[in-house]
Order: C-alpha cells, then sequence, then structure tokens
C-alpha cells in the first residue's frame, strides 16, 4: 500500500497537490517529520513562491539532509521541482543540488510574457513509467519565471522562448515544472503513474 | 506552443453565480461547483471568481467555497473580491486558489501588491483594472464596480496604473473594459492594444465578447494570452467546444 507524504515547505499549492492525490483515492499527510518523510513509500515536494523562502523552509524544518538522502521516488512540484536542482538564479539562491544544473529566469521580449503563464505542449524527450500514457504534444498547465535547461536529466521539455525541462529524472528525483493537480487528464496521469512507481526507481 | 486561454468567469454574491448588465441587476446563474465542473468539462483552460460584493461591503472573500472548488477542479483557478492583506491571500491559496486578483483594495493601498508578491511569488499575483473612458478621452480607474451605488471613478489614468503594477509585481493583468462590458458588442480593442503596448506580463481581456469572431479579434488584434467572459458562456450563446473549434480554425492556438 502507498505511503504518500507531502513535505510542508510553504509552498501554497499544498492544498490543490493534496486534493488531487484524494482524486486519486490517496490520502497524503503533510509533514514537516523527518521519521514520517523516511518511512513514506512515496515524497512529493510541492512548492508554489519562490526559491530563497523555499530553501529556508527546508533549513529551518532540518528537512535538507533528510531530502537528499531519500532513496524512494521523490516528486518535486514546480517550485519543488526548481528546488531539486544546483542553483536558482532567483534571489541567487543554492539549492538541493541533486540535479547538476542552475534555473535561470526567462526573459521577456519579442511576445514573450514573463512569468509563463497558461497550457503549453509537452515534448517526450525520453520514455519513463512516469510517463507512461502522456504523448507528445500533450497539454500541462505552467506558472513560472524560471526555468531548468535541458540535459540528461530531462525526461520532456517544453517550448517558451527557448526549450526548457518541464519533467526530470536524476535516479529516484523526478519534477514536473507544470503543475499536475492544475493539467486536467495529463496531471492526473503524472500524479497516478508517480503513486505506482515502485523502488528501485527504473 | 503556448495557447491562447478561454476564461469563464464567474460573479459570485452570497455564495450563488450571477451576472449582470454592465455590472448592474444581478441575476442568479447557479451553483458554484457545478458551473466550475461544467465549464472545466467543456474545456475552459481556466476560471476566475469574482466576489462582487466583498469590497464594497469591505469584507474578505468566503472561503468555504473556495476549498469546494478546488477539491473537484483540476484546472486553475483565480479568486477575486475583498483580498486586502496577505493574510487574506494566504488563507484563500491555502484553500486551494491558484491565484489571487486585488481590485479595489490596490488601488486605496498599492503597496498590497508589492507584498503579495513577496509573500508567494508574481505568478500568484492578478490585478483587476476596471477601465472606463471619461468624456475628455482619457481612461481612468474605476473602484468598487461591484456595487453600482459604490463605485467610484478615479483621478488615475488606466495606462499609467498599469505600468505601475507591473513595477509592484503584478504576475498578470485582467483589463475589464466597462464600456464594453455586459453589451455582448466586442471587446474594446482600441483600449486593450494601448493596454498590451504596455504590458510585458500576460494580460487577460474582460468585457465585451458577444460572438466567437470577437474572441478570434482580440486573440489577433490586441495579442492578449486570455478572454475571459461570463455571460455569453452562463447563457449557453457560446459553447466553449464550439468556440475552440472556431478559434483553431483560425489559427489561434488553443487547447483541445
Amino acid at each position: 500500500m502507498e505511503n504518500v507524504v507531502l513535505i510542508d515547505a510553504g509552498g501554497t499549492n499544498i492544498g490543490s497537490v493534496r486534493y488531487a492525490l484524494q482524486r486519486l483515492g490517496v490520502d497524503a499527510p503533510l509533514s514537516s517529520d523527518a521519521d514520517e518523510i523516511r518511512a513514506a513509500t512515496h515524497v512529493i515536494l510541492p512548492g508554489v513562491g519562490a526559491a530563497a523562502p523555499g530553501m529556508a523552509r527546508l533549513h529551518d524544518t532540518g528537512l535538507v539532509e533528510v531530502v537528499r538522502s531519500l532513496t524512494q521516488p521523490v516528486l518535486g512540484v514546480c517550485l519543488g521541482m526548481q528546488l531539486l536542482f544546483e542553483h536558482s538564479e532567483e534571489g541567487d539562491t543554492p539549492c538541493l543540488g541533486l540535479i547538476p544544473a542552475s534555473l535561470r529566469r526567462f526573459v521577456p521580449g519579442d511576445g514573450l510574457r514573463v512569468p509563463h503563464m497558461g497550457w503549453n505542449s509537452l515534448r517526450i524527450d525520453r520514455p519513463s513509467p512516469l510517463l507512461a500514457g502522456i504523448d507528445t504534444s500533450a497539454f500541462a498547465y505552467f506558472v513560472h519565471s524560471y526555468a531548468a535547461p535541458t540535459g540528461g536529466w530531462t525526461l520532456a521539455s517544453c517550448d517558451y522562448g527557448s526549450t526548457f525541462s518541464a519533467v526530470v529524472q536524476h535516479r529516484n528525483f523526478f519534477g514536473a515544472q507544470f503543475h499536475p493537480e492544475r493539467s486536467a487528464a495529463v496531471g492526473a496521469r503524472l500524479l497516478q503513474n508517480f503513486i505506482g512507481l515502485r523502488v528501485p526507481v527504473q | 506552443m503556448l495557447t491562447r486561454r478561454i476564461i469563464p468567469c464567474l460573479d459570485v454574491k452570497d455564495g450563488k453565480v450571477v451576472k449582470g448588465v454592465r455590472f448592474r441587476d444581478h441575476v442568479e446563474m447557479g451553483d458554484i461547483v457545478d458551473l466550475a465542473q461544467r465549464y472545466r468539462d467543456e474545456g475552459a483552460d481556466e476560471l476566475v471568481f469574482y466576489d462582487i460584493t466583498a469590497s464594497p461591503e469591505q469584507r474578505s472573500v468566503d472561503r468555504d467555497w473556495v476549498a469546494r472548488v478546488a477539491r473537484v477542479i483540476d484546472i486553475p483557478f483565480c479568486v477575486a473580491g475583498g483580498i486586502r492583506s496577505v493574510e487574506d491571500a494566504r488563507a484563500v491559496l491555502h484553500a486551494g486558489a491558484d491565484k489571487v486578483s486585488v481590485n479595489s483594495p490596490a488601488l486605496e493601498r498599492p503597496g498590497l501588491i508589492d507584498e503579495l508578491a513577496g509573500a508567494f511569488g508574481v505568478q500568484c499575483v492578478v490585478v483587476g483594472v476596471d477601465s472606463l473612458r471619461d468624456d475628455d478621452g482619457e481612461w481612468r480607474v474605476r473602484q468598487y464596480s461591484g456595487d453600482p451605488t459604490r463605485t467610484r471613478a478615479l483621478a488615475r489614468r488606466t495606462l499609467a496604473w498599469i505600468e505601475e503594477v507591473q513595477a509592484r509585481g503584478a504576475g498578470e493583468i485582467v483589463l475589464n473594459c466597462m464600456g464594453s462590458d455586459g453589451v455582448r458588442a466586442g471587446y474594446d480593442l482600441e483600449q486593450l492594444c494601448a493596454a498590451r503596448a504596455l504590458c510585458k506580463v500576460p494580460m487577460i481581456a474582460s468585457g465585451g465578447a458577444g460572438a466567437v469572431e470577437h474572441f478570434h479579434e482580440v486573440f489577433r488584434i490586441a495579442d492578449v494570452d486570455g478572454a475571459l467572459a461570463a455571460s455569453v458562456f452562463h447563457s449557453g450563446a457560446i459553447a466553449i467546444p464550439v468556440l475552440k473549434t472556431f478559434l483553431r480554425g483560425e489559427n489561434i492556438p488553443v487547447r483541445p
């Protein structure tokens, strides 16, 4: 039986991620307790807001090392995904350092509005159990001003001015830049797939 | 490719969805959650809920329905109405709203926009602007437009206010052109084009949709990121799937 835990990193989308899981029949408690998080089968790191307060919250609750040492599937959502990287240009913030790249801000201009807000299409770059049933050109809902580059960690990418990582994986750490809890059937499928991941992660 | 958004707006009064013409004479349209689900099923890209009685009555938005909507809805939604502080916004966002929209309270105290952006990030902060052309030809902002007996004309120029709110941290701007609202004769393209030229964040057009062609022209001519409408959707005059098929045929990218 899955035991999904949401890390309380102070993000404001905690409620909606929790409701999205409930629609899938999973009641995930919100926790900042290290033991409860370590004992979970699946861990989700949500978060809307800014990188610096997001990291500060993880430091304050003593969870930085806890998250880094997790071996079960972990899913970062939006800011939660960004925190998996090394560094964010937002507030010049050192992040968890699990994925070797840095977040850069979109540069507005030429009809490119920042934040990148709305439904944009995904390009599947690497097949993954996380993306089972989700095809290239599926639409997901994005709201963000900073983006991760593409690289070996990229499972799916998206174009907005340039190409950036929309879904990532490094070892057992996964992330979605878009909001699965607000991406209709595509988002529900991604969450369902995540809950279905088994250790060891392929 | 980033698609253009179709956004039904649900004006909420005393916990029910209502719609008036030119902001007056409100008629009850139905239950909030029922309508929200209907629009989601029809392919709405986002929903906006305006508690139109909250600001004039100096109270914060009633939050019970925010959580009820958040439980069932899997598309983004924004809540507006009487959000006067970081704490008000936090309660609405924690209840499950994706964005908050501020209008009258931001006019009373523009620093509210900075505070919200600092606390939650600009992506959560929408600034609603109600605007009307005055006799001298200048567009100016209106306050408390939810209640005609309290609506106030301000000296503030609409275009200057649009520049200011971006500098303060608005992540999106909804420009409601009151002169065209509810009369279904088309969006105010002239005003929207003038605002678009100054607006570097996503901009949503509001007020005047009456036919599918109006959506086409507001995307093509005013280059807005989203188009908001209420009565044409509530009345069934325009069905969202029909609208999206039409827009796709006109090469406007929309989500299926």
